[in-house]
């Protein structure tokens, strides 16, 4: 366990776990109230992995993103306001309504934005990481992407690119078991993504991604690889989400033994009971927290249900810079 | 005015944008000090500004193009080499479905700045996966713009366009046009997209044609002209954006029109300049269109089967006959 966090960082860490579990809840909510065009995919039960990883990011630090990104988003900074506004279509959305819930960009804290193609974010990563090189900066780059993704031609050409240029790139598997409804061990001989990394020759390192410290930890140990010029490093983080790929999506093909031994493992009880066993925090604080990150999320909520939906004909704008 | 050959004029430009504005860089396979671009347009480069902003890769096309994006959305202006068009097939997802949407999708928050640059086009006996002329895959990507010069000029005003944009170009060369030589301006001259260029004028009939087919075009119409036929060929410059107007203003005037393209008949460059007449101009015409393409075959390797199926001056001129 880390132990040079201080009493203030973990607070604020839960507070942004609780944030996305609260958005995520809302989300499904207001799908099923018809209020969500389209289709979601939910990050609820990976919040310890953005959260993780984002904490060491600075503002000026990117990320990339894909189709389950709302918790990267939320962690890196974005405004849930605007983001519930994007999901809902409206034009006060991140992106005016034209992206979405798959598409969810805040270019203004290095949010590089969410590519809904699988894969598809690792060499944009890997270009954002070369900017980073060639204008001489100190800054970083997270990719986050599944294990679904792995798979891809662009996990090899980009990782491996950014192995050749030691390119300031953390990438950042969320393994969580299923590609759509195809289980890991239908489409992959090996058990951990991470052992790829040998390929390329850069650290692969496979952690608990249920334990926010744990990702805590590895992402530390990767950022400042990657700031001082030393390279990328592949971190997988094993985890599951709670809900099935998508809306349309029962998730019936998860043995109900295994979906009920990864609720127990839910991050937030087990960061919540740790900071209680460690007298970091009180119950009141954490209720306090868990308040005030509700809150957020219903003022989010309002937020965007105020929001106007944007004029048929900004359709056609946006399309050149 | 002095003369260079396209390969140099785009040359000059690569080197004198680089010049002028440090955060353009070049990537792509074998662009570097050793072998300088498979076709030598990047020569000498690596030389002057160095191996960082002038990058040999690995044989990873969609990685070259990602990489090329997410510099590109963070502040630098990358020209990337695509060693043949028949690979961009390869990058395809990261340039129609990322570069291109980049700036719509995320509404209008990111620029992506950025050239692909890749030739197409036959004529050299390297068969079906090096021969292709594929820009009309382009056209139908809002989001892009799509560069096809056809002369040393233009080469290299329109690539100093497509540097200075802010919008992903895929800027279409063709292998026999390398080393044509042409009058280029020593000073600093842009080529704005979206404006044709009249490489002739005549009375009797429009031809339009792009990159090499141009100068079959502007042959067939020498050899016309001696049968009494006045050829005007108007060449797009750019796919995208199209000028149309200086396209229907041609058709109203001559009132016969012939598409020349090197691509595949079915949906292709041909096909959409045709559908711009038939919409704007249709009531101006005073015979059928004619089109001249690739007859949608894969491209043969043998030269007399090459031969046949790219259009030839021949093919241009019993075009515009039929018709006037």
């Amino acid at each position: 366990m880390t132990t040079n966090l201080t009493k203030d960082k973990l607070a604020e860490m839960l507070q942004k776990m609780l944030e996305i579990r609260f958005f995520e809840e809302k989300v499904f909510e207001l799908y099923a109230q018809n209020l969500v065009p389209g289709t979601i995919h939910l990050y609820a039960g990976e919040e310890a992995v953005a959260v993780g990883v984002c904490s060491h990011l600075r503002k000026d630090d990117y990320i990339t993103s894909t189709h389950r990104g709302h918790g990267h988003c939320l962690a890196k900074g974005a405004d849930p306001k605007r983001v519930m506004a994007e999901i809902l279509g409206k034009r006060m959305g991140y992106c005016k309504g034209k992206g979405g819930s798959m598409h969810i960009a805040d270019f203004s804290i290095g949010m590089l934005g969410a590519t809904a193609v699988v894969g598809a974010g690792i060499p944009i990563a890997v270009g954002a990481g070369l900017s980073i090189k060639l204008r001489g900066t100190d800054q970083v780059v997270a990719c986050f992407f599944g294990e679904g993704a792995s798979n891809q031609g662009t996990f090899h050409e980009g990782i491996n690119l950014a192995a050749i240029w030691n390119l300031p790139v953390i990438f950042v598997c969320e393994n969580n078991l299923y590609a759509m409804g195809t289980r890991q061990s239908m489409v992959m001989k090996i058990e951990n993504v991470a052992d790829r990394a040998v390929s390329y020759g850069i650290p692969g390192k496979v952690v608990d991604g249920n334990d926010v410290y744990a990702v805590y930890e590895a992402a530390n140990e990767a950022v400042e690889r990657a700031r001082k010029g030393e390279g990328p490093t592949l971190i997988e983080c094993k985890t599951y989400r709670h809900k099935g790929h998508s809306r349309v999506d029962p998730a019936r093909y998860r043995p109900k033994e295994e979906v009920e031994a990864w609720l127990a493992k839910d991050p937030i009880r087990r960061f919540k009971e740790c900071l209680l066993q460690t007298k970091t925090l009180t119950e009141a604080e954490i209720a306090n927290i868990e308040r005030e990150a509700s809150a957020k999320i219903e003022e989010a909520v309002k937020f965007a249900m105020e929001s106007p939906f944007p004029a048929p004909e900004e359709a056609l704008e946006d399309v050149y810079a | 005015m002095r003369k260079i050959t396209y390969r140099e004029a785009l040359r000059e430009a690569l080197r004198e944008e680089m010049r002028r504005d440090p955060s353009v860089f070049l990537l792509g396979e074998d662009i570097g000090k050793y072998w300088g671009g498979a076709f030598k347009v990047t020569e000498g480069l690596a030389a002057e500004f160095g191996e960082e902003r002038v990058r040999d890769t690995p044989i990873s096309e969609s990685a070259i193009i990602g990489a090329a994006i997410g510099a590109a959305i963070t502040g630098m202006r990358p020209v990337a080499e695509i060693m043949f068009g028949d690979l961009m097939a390869l990058a395809m997802d990261q340039i129609a479905n990322q570069a291109a949407k980049i700036h719509y999708m995320f509404g209008g928050q990111a620029k992506c700045p950025m050239v692909v640059r890749t030739p197409f086009g036959g004529g050299v006996n390297i068969a079906a996966h090096h021969s292709q002329s594929l820009e009309a895959w382009f056209m139908h990507v809002p989001g892009l713009y799509v560069a096809v010069p056809s002369t040393p000029y233009d080469a290299k005003g329109l690539l100093k366009t497509a540097i200075r944009g802010d919008n992903p170009v895929v800027f279409c060369e063709h292998k026999l046009l390398y080393p044509l030589e042409g009058e280029v301006p020593e000073e600093d001259y842009t080529v704005p997209f979206g404006i044709a260029d009249v490489k002739r004028e005549g009375e009797d009939v429009t031809v339009v044609a792009t990159l090499y087919m141009v100068h079959k075009a502007l042959k067939a119409a020498e050899k016309l002209e001696e049968d009494g036929v006045s050829v005007e060929v108007v060449d797009p410059r750019t796919l995208t954006p199209l000028d149309k107007q200086t396209i229907v203003k041609s058709v109203k005037k001559t009132g016969r029109l012939v598409v020349v393209s090197e691509d595949c008949k079915t949906a292709g460059v041909t096909a959409e300049i045709v559908a711009v007449v038939a919409e704007e101009a249709l009531d101006y015409l005073d015979a059928p269109i004619k089109r001249v393409a690739e007859p949608d075959t894969p491209i043969p390797f043998s030269p007399p089967l090459e031969q046949y199926v790219i259009p030839d001056e021949k093919a241009i001129i019993k075009a515009v006959k039929r018709i006037t």
